[in-house]
């Protein structure tokens, strides 16, 4: 199978690095493209070549080509979307991923934003031009809970979600109730560790975890809720006392995301007991869901890492292999 | 509510009627046979949920079917809950906070837990509502939530218990 890869970032580097040490998948890199250069070979480059051409001179091919002409050019069966993302509109990437769809191909990405932005909108293109659209990058990392929710829970009703979905924010937590740190010196070490970008707004405020909720709501019961219909509160306002005093009745301080079809959907720091499935330590997340028949699910694993979201990426491309345009 | 009863033939039957009929929730029966006591004092207890404001008419309408009353252990406030209040707790006049609780008839602060780290600095709070009914207990919140808001408080509440 053909793959065009858009985005050379951390998961884009992880995609590439699993294409050429497991040439046993099948999966051919035809075309990639970074922010200002682009690689087209119909016959296959080499993901070693092009990872090193990256490393060396900050390109992944040549300048002046750019993500537009990877994807008119063709020559790929399935479309890789891993550019960074816009929580808002969801661009350049929901244009990139309408465009391959509409030019008939199948589409995997791990960006939240196109897919928050209009998930009934890019499936029904799919629908119509007979393709795949899959997504299990987007939430959770490495946790495969789209699989779970589509495939493996197919044909239950799922009653509500709950999850720890953003790692930044679990780790500065877990670090405030285990060494009594103030939110601010948790902060500085996340930041320290790579955990926390230099600007922490977006996981901090909850906006990140917000956006993922969005998507399993969506994936679950088929709406159309934006970013603008969670109700959140980040963690920036959290004090080192009230872990200590969650502490005092065996409780923690995590940020939850919460949906449900009739209560809607609410990112909030919130107190839980220890004994909680969704008390994970550290830049781990985990998503609990309620069904009718299997009753309570709860997965957990690592939520980020270039290997392990792009362990996400490979599992959509294999899925799409094995089953068409049915693998969306 | 605890509710305890004679246990002779039929009496039980007759009180869980008006129980049911005044929208009383029963949490729990419980027949006990005490070896110790003599027969014709064995009672049952019954342990029920039910708005304050329907508990008199439940319990004449218990005795008008005949039922003797042993003991009526009343215990109001039964839902607890906790939650902890970030900010300005003290500025913002605490006292009006837990009295716009109390207010509500049906729910009261309990317990209430400030540290304050320093006079700039906001302080933390764990603070416990007790109140008569699941619902009303929400309704403390809500209310909670929206002086929180007017007050620029942060509030954590617990994760799931509104939900079961």
């Amino acid at each position: 199978m053909r793959v065009a890869v858009l985005g050379i970032g951390s998961v884009g580097r992880g995609v590439l690095r699993m294409l050429a040490e497991k040439p046993e998948l099948g999966l051919v890199l035809t075309a990639v493209s970074d922010s200002s250069s682009a690689s087209i070979d119909p016959s296959g480059l080499d993901p070693r070549d092009v990872l090193d051409r990256k490393n060396l001179t900050g390109r992944c091919g040549e300048p002046g080509l750019g993500a537009g002409d990877v994807l008119a050019s063709d020559v790929y069966d399935v479309l890789v979307e891993l550019t960074p993302t816009d929580a808002r509109t969801g661009e350049p990437a929901l244009t990139h991923l309408r465009t391959a769809l509409a030019r008939g191909h199948h589409v995997v990405t791990s960006n939240k934003g196109p897919i928050a932005a209009d998930l009934a909108g890019l499936e029904a293109l799919a629908a119509e031009r007979g393709v795949a659209i899959r997504y299990e990058a987007t939430v959770g990392g490495a946790i495969p809970v789209i699989h779970a929710i589509r495939d493996g829970l197919a044909g239950n009703r799922l009653g509500e979600i709950t999850g720890v979905l953003n790692g930044t924010c679990n780790y500065i937590l877990t670090r405030m109730d285990d060494e009594g740190l103030t939110y601010e010196q948790a902060l500085a070490e996340a930041r320290e560790l790579g955990y926390a970008e230099a600007d922490p707004s977006y996981d901090v405020l909850g906006i990140d975890a917000a956006i993922k909720l969005v998507i399993l709501a969506n994936t679950c019961w088929g709406l159309s809720t934006t970013l603008d219909d969670v109700a959140i509160t980040g963690i920036d306002g959290l004090t080192a006392d009230a872990l200590r005093l969650a502490a005092s009745q065996d409780c923690t301080i995590r940020l939850i995301g919460e949906a449900s079809p009739t209560r809607g959907l609410k990112v909030a720091p919130r107190v839980i007991p220890r004994s909680h499935p969704l008390v994970i330590e550290g830049t781990l997340n985990a998503v609990m869901l309620s069904a009718d028949m299997a009753g309570e699910i709860t997965l957990m694993g690592k939520g980020a890492g270039s290997v392990e979201t792009a362990s996400a990426v490979i599992g959509d491309l294999i899925a799409i292999r094995e089953r068409g345009s049915s693998g969306g | 509510m605890k509710l305890e009863i004679k246990d002779s033939p039929g009496q039980l039957v007759a009180a869980l009627t008006p129980i049911s009929e005044f929208g009383g929730n029963i949490i729990a029966v419980i027949h006990q046979r005490e070896p110790e006591s003599s027969s014709d004092t064995l009672g049952v207890q019954i342990v029920l949920e039910i708005a304050q404001e329907r508990l008199d008419p439940l319990v004449d309408a218990i005795r008008r079917q005949g039922v003797g009353i042993l003991r009526l252990g009343e215990e109001r406030l039964l839902h607890r809950q906790s939650v902890i209040m970030i900010g300005h707790l003290i500025r913002t006049d605490i006292g009006d906070t837990i009295s716009r609780i109390d207010a509500t008839g049906s729910a009261e602060v309990a317990e209430l837990n400030v540290h304050m780290p320093s006079i700039i600095e906001p302080s933390t709070a764990l603070i416990t509502i007790k109140a008569t009914t699941r619902p009303e207990m929400e309704r403390a919140l809500a209310l909670l939530r929206e002086v929180a808001a007017e007050k620029d408080l942060l509030i954590v509440e617990p994760v799931g218990e509104m939900d079961r």
